[in-house]
């Protein structure tokens, strides 16, 4: 078995007096692939956003590379949820992957012409090179996704978030988003969360469901994201009970 | 109009148009892709405390509103991270208690008699020489602030969390551009009034974000559609003999809705092709 690189160890999240995350004890070693499922509200985003040190638990405690997610988040290479972007900030799509660039701290922040090669080559990678002087808001949602995946890469992480990448692109784009993270995986950790079950088809090595358990069953709306899960996800007690289990079967070529 | 230079209260509401405009365009922008505009505006009448307090205490003028808007600058950075969900509200609360403490401290001036209309429209062809150094200042130091941060202030406005992830420090960020907001307000107040402020903040940004490629662009843009807003006001309103801020955001709400009708016009077309 690999090093651990991320711990997460008996997790508690409330979010004003309801617990959203409970006892939630995750490890992942390097180079694993892992997909976080569970229903919309179910705490996936939380989850990932306690390990990137953008939240703070309330319980428990996290390691990343060892360190607290604070002090490790510019290692993480990060793409957030798509929906909450402004379409109509006048911004190129070079300066959004540059974002990666930033350095930790206060200073005369200035990129580099290293930076910028850097960029282009990340956005290269995804195949939207010609769009580097285009304004983010004029392209398409697939795109855009590819952007910020560019911008995920940029400081060629070692591990990798991303955070429902599979929303607003077609089938062809998902399929081609997984090969190029098949690719990646080889030298990349990489942690996907999604709602949607289809994931588990790629190349995904290991699942984990993360629901969090529900106190108050007078609570409509949750009530409903109950039967949704009962459906879609397996149960709720595989995240508290220890390891990401694996549901798919080895490919040979990972033998 | 060029007659008219000759004056130096002229010449001055010149300048003061001008050194207003660098603020408008560049905190504007910031004001408007951060979606601050209830908050400019909360710190722009609460501001009003301040002129309040000022004569209350026989402090300087400028002193006295700097100091208070900075205050309530702060109290609002505060807030608004620390509740979210609450923020418009207490920023509202705060709005109307800063105007309410203002109008209760000059009543309570004696022998106040300093013309209130001045501070709720603005008094540009009064700004005296030694108000346009002040500007000069306050405009260096915001062109300063925002020249060094600029990577970290327009990620921080894409993409907050990104921004933290990457270790940005968004927090001291956030607290830096609340404070040039009320550095820009006060300066504002002076040539369009408390009540005008935001217009000034956000028309010109407003309309130069859809032209604009780059936030950097945006904000010399917002300059310079400032610029044409204030010089000609000005010329309106010497040559009518009106109230120079009303005409200022006059001319600034007329450019709003042609570029809006450009805008509709254009979608139309571009359906209808």
């Amino acid at each position: 078995m690999n090093e651990p690189i991320i711990e997460v160890a008996d997790v508690w999240f409330f979010y004003n007096g309801i617990p959203v995350l409970q006892e939630i004890n995750l490890t992942v070693h390097r180079g694993d692939f892992v997909a976080l499922l569970g229903p919309n509200g179910g705490g996936k985003t939380t989850l990932l956003k306690l390990m990137l040190g953008l939240l703070k638990p309330e319980r428990g405690a996290i390691l990343v590379f060892g360190e607290s997610p604070r002090e490790s988040s510019h290692r993480i290479g990060y793409m957030p949820q798509h929906l909450h972007f402004n379409q109509s900030f006048p911004i190129s799509v070079l300066d959004v992957v540059l974002m990666g660039k930033l350095r930790p701290g206060l200073g005369w922040s200035r990129y580099s012409q290293k930076d910028k090669i850097a960029a282009q080559q990340a956005l290269e990678r995804v195949e939207m090179g010609k769009f580097a002087n285009r304004r983010v808001g004029e392209l398409s949602g697939g795109q855009q996704q590819r952007v910020f995946i560019a911008r995920a890469l940029v400081d060629e992480p070692e591990l990798l978030f991303l955070d429902e990448p599979t929303t607003s692109v077609d089938t062809k784009h998902q399929t081609d988003l997984f090969d190029i993270l098949k690719e990646l995986n080889e030298t990349v950790t990489i942690i996907v969360v999604s709602h949607d079950i289809g994931i588990i088809s790629t190349h995904v090595k290991s699942v984990a469901c993360v629901n969090q358990q529900i106190f108050h069953h007078d609570h409509a709306e949750i009530k409903e994201e109950m039967i949704e899960l009962a459906y879609q996800c397996c149960p709720v007690d595989i995240v508290a009970h220890g390891l990401p289990h694996r549901v798919l079967k080895i490919h040979e070529d990972e033998e | 109009m060029l007659e008219a230079l000759q004056f130096e209260f002229m010449r001055n509401a010149l300048l003061a148009g001008l050194l207003t405009s660098i603020a408008c365009g560049v905190i504007g922008t910031f004001i408007v892709v951060n979606r601050l505009v209830f908050l400019s505006g909360g710190i722009a009448h609460a501001a009003y405390g301040g002129i309040g307090l000022a004569f209350f205490f026989g402090l300087p003028y400028v002193a006295g509103t700097l100091g208070f808007a900075l205050l309530v600058a702060m109290v609002m950075a505060a807030v608004t991270l620390k509740a979210r969900h609450r923020a418009d509200t207490i920023i509202g609360v705060l709005w109307a208690v800063g105007m309410a403490l203002g109008v209760i401290l000059l009543d309570l001036t004696p022998g106040y008699n300093v013309d209130l209309m001045s501070f709720l429209f603005g008094s540009i062809l009064t700004v005296p020489t030694s108000d346009l150094w002040l500007m000069l200042v306050l405009n260096g130091v915001i062109l300063l602030a925002v020249a060094c941060y600029y990577n970290d202030f327009l990620a921080l406005s894409y993409d907050e969390d990104f921004a933290q992830v990457r270790g940005v420090r968004v927090k001291f960020l956030y607290f830096l551009l609340l404070a040039m907001v009320a550095l820009s307000v006060v300066m504002i107040i002076r040539i369009v009034g408390l009540i005008l402020v935001i217009a000034l903040l956000t028309i010109p940004p407003y309309i130069a974000e859809k032209y604009a490629g780059s936030l950097k662009k945006m904000m010399f843009l917002s300059f310079l559609l400032s610029c044409f807003f204030t010089m000609v006001g000005l010329w309106l309103s010497y040559t009518f003999n009106l109230t120079s801020g009303a005409t200022i955001i006059l001319v600034a709400g007329v450019c709003f809705f042609i570029s809006l009708l450009v805008e509709v016009l254009k979608s139309t077309r571009f359906f209808s092709a």
